[in-house]
């Protein structure tokens, strides 16, 4: 019998007393985004939003608890463009969306911050689960001026994620999100890096890692390379291509747990938990696999949503997961 | 297309023989004053009423229509002092939308981004009393800008239609119940924006589709244009020159017209509005600059084929800036049009660029 483990990607959006709050504390331009040493009110803003994001994935009955990346106004640059060795450029489009982030400029060696595991040591729960991007999706969003080989900087990217991973606090899970690998997928001898750069990080935590993949499916070579990572699942955006979700799925594998991207992380209609119970048992009846577990998630973050249908959508899941094992 | 219907828009007295038609993209910067208005219309504590605050845009588009008469401009409108913001506007006046708070464009910068919940319906017009009240203030013709259906459905959360394309196509048909509106009170130059495009290019055939539905019926001495900024035209091109419009209008003033030959070739058949001066610097550009810009309008279409007009709406601009960056635009026409009727420009396309 299948595990149903309710979670979420992260990156939330912030509360709107907080939006204005925090628009007023640091201004709107360019120089006002976080810069990893804000002053003693913009941090006490920040703890309370955590706070209040927190009870709501409590409230919504949700299994993994996130910290919600509120701090991370470039989205998931964010590690990067708060690091001293980087620069931040221009603003520049987040995949293909409406969103924008600052160019980090990679200009020095790119040693651990702590920064991400400050904010997770802020949480307290006892289902953590981080959230990092992934090292491939991290390196793809970013401009090296520093290492100047591609296969390096992959390499240097992914060591410093894993020296990130190294200081958090104990987690259950760990959500490492790679859009890079549908949006910009690597060539030919790329696959095999990006995967070894998964497991690069995979390896610095005992908690479970899933690699979480969305706007659509990863093309198949890419995805036969992810499946040599020592992951404990991979994530599938089963929205926006479920066909291709599972073509992959049959065709190469998948690992033993599986994470169902099946709620729309993009979109306020908000899917009712029979809804989101349909979906678990199409992917299901479609497999052929028995998964000892199933994340059920949104495919993408979720700061793309007004608040209102970020908390319907997180009740939605809770419901669903709770629904699914009382009928299983 | 059929006709050149720009000939209406040339005033009795006007200077030159050549015509190149001035115009406006939409936007205007708002005075400072209505911003204050508009916040305390909004502040329970306050006893600044709607009435009151209407009765400040009335004000506000007067200023505004008179600014841009004073430089000169051949078409004017009312700068949007009405509206908010360009998808907001509208969607707040269509049944199926709904409002559930800002989302985050970037850093602390949000949008108020609707969702289509349900089928979208025409309520209420839209623009007929701006556009009739703007009229009565102006003795120039007024320019119409509408932001467009694609747009409308890009920038929105689709909760109620199969697709973004089916959306896109219920939204040009309620534009085209508003442009037959507009048209009823006297509108003859309708501008369609459609910024989304350029960031989806692959898109184009959508948008033309809700083009053919948003001019179904509207009458041939109607001129409507089509705006479009920021993207890599050459995935629209040549493509865009099927669309049923009379003028394409295009920033390129910001790229240092890196773009401009896209246009050339294969053959350019519409009209051409360039965008002559920058919105995104608060530097003024002289006469002689902007000269410049207009000759690179004719690497495309011959004079009596070219626009001239900014890259954008100007809201962002600092006011003054806005007025003198329209002002010398203005100026620097009516020298050009003086030295096509002169025969001091050489439009041979075998004389170099230089």
């Amino acid at each position: 019998m299948t595990e149903l483990v309710a979670t979420t990607p992260g990156l939330y959006p912030l509360p709107d007393w907080a939006k204005d709050e925090l628009s007023e504390l640091k201004g709107h331009q360019k120089g006002d985004l976080i810069s990893g040493d804000e002053g003693p009110e913009i941090v006490e803003t920040y703890d309370r939003a955590r706070s209040e994001v927190v009870g709501a994935q409590v409230d919504a009955g949700l299994d993994r608890v996130v910290e919600g990346q509120l701090r991370w106004d470039d989205m998931l640059a964010h590690p990067l463009t708060v690091h001293e060795n980087v620069e931040t450029g221009g603003i520049v489009r987040y995949y293909d969306n409406n969103n924008f982030y600052r160019d980090p400029q990679v200009r020095g060696e790119l040693t651990p911050s702590g920064d991400v595991a400050a904010e997770l040591e802020a949480v307290e729960t006892d289902d953590l689960q981080a959230v990092l991007p992934g090292p491939y999706s991290l390196a793809d969003l970013a401009t090296d001026e520093y290492y100047g080989d591609e296969a390096d900087f992959l390499d240097a990217v992914a060591g410093f994620l894993a020296g990130e991973v190294g200081e958090f606090p104990s987690h259950e899970t760990l959500f490492l999100l790679e859009p890079s690998l549908v949006e910009n997928p690597p060539g030919d001898d790329g696959g095999e890096r990006a995967s070894e750069a998964v497991d690069r990080v995979a390896e610095a935590t005992d908690a479970d890692v899933v690699v979480h993949t969305y706007w659509g499916a990863v093309p198949e070579k890419t995805y036969a390379h992810l499946m040599d990572a020592d992951v404990d699942a991979i994530g599938f955006d089963f929205v926006t291509d479920p066909d291709a979700s599972l073509y992959n799925i049959n065709e190469y594998g998948t690992k033993d747990a599986v994470a169902m991207g099946l709620v729309d992380g993009t979109n306020t209609l908000v899917e009712s938990p029979e809804t989101i119970r349909d979906r678990v048992e199409w992917v299901d009846e479609r497999t052929h696999t028995d998964f000892e577990r199933a994340y059920l998630t949104t495919n993408t973050e979720l700061f793309y949503l007004p608040v209102n249908k970020f908390e319907a959508k997180l009740a939605a899941l809770g419901d669903a997961a709770a629904l699914a094992e009382v009928d299983a | 297309m059929s006709e050149n219907n720009r000939e209406q828009f040339r005033p009795d007295d006007h200077p030159n023989e050549h015509f190149l038609l001035t115009s406006i993209v939409g936007s205007y910067p708002k005075p400072k004053w209505l911003n204050r208005v508009s916040d305390l219309a909004d502040d329970p504590d306050s006893k600044f009423t709607e009435e009151q605050l209407h009765e400040a845009h009335d004000d506000a588009c007067r200023v505004i229509v008179d600014e841009h008469e004073r430089t000169g401009l051949d078409t004017v409108s009312d700068g949007e002092m009405r509206r908010n913001e360009m998808v907001e506007f509208f969607a707040d006046r269509i049944d199926g939308y709904e409002f559930n708070g800002p989302v985050k464009v970037w850093g602390h910068n949000y949008f108020d981004k609707p969702s289509v919940a349900d089928d979208v319906e025409y309520a209420e017009s839209w623009l007929v009393d701006e556009f009739e009240f703007t009229q009565a203030a102006a003795s120039k013709p007024v320019k119409v800008p509408i932001t467009g259906p694609y747009t409308l459905a890009s920038w929105s959360f689709n909760e109620a239609y199969d697709d973004d394309a089916e959306l896109s196509y219920a939204l040009a048909d309620l534009v085209n119940e508003e442009i037959e509106a507009l048209v009823d009170a006297g509108a003859r130059y309708i501008q369609i924006d459609e910024p989304a495009l350029a960031t989806t290019p692959d898109d184009h055939a959508i948008v033309g589709e809700c083009l053919d539905r948003i001019v179904a019926g509207v009458p041939d001495e109607v001129r409507i244009g089509l705006h479009v900024c920021y993207g890599d035209y050459s995935r629209i091109y040549p493509e865009l020159l099927e669309y049923p419009i009379d003028e394409f209008d295009v920033e390129l003033c910001n790229g240092d017209y890196e773009q401009i030959d896209v246009f050339a070739d294969p053959e350019f058949t519409t009209d051409l509005a360039l965008g002559v001066v920058d919105v995104h610097t608060t530097e003024v550009e002289s006469v002689e600059e902007i000269k410049e810009n207009i000759r690179e309008g004719f690497k495309v279409v011959p004079p009596e084929n070219l626009t001239v007009s900014p890259d954008c709406g100007v809201k962002l601009l600092p006011r003054e800036v806005a007025r003198r960056k329209i002002e010398n635009m203005v100026t620097a026409t009516r020298e050009i049009e003086t030295e096509l009727d002169a025969g001091e420009i050489d439009l041979g396309p075998e004389v170099s660029a230089d």
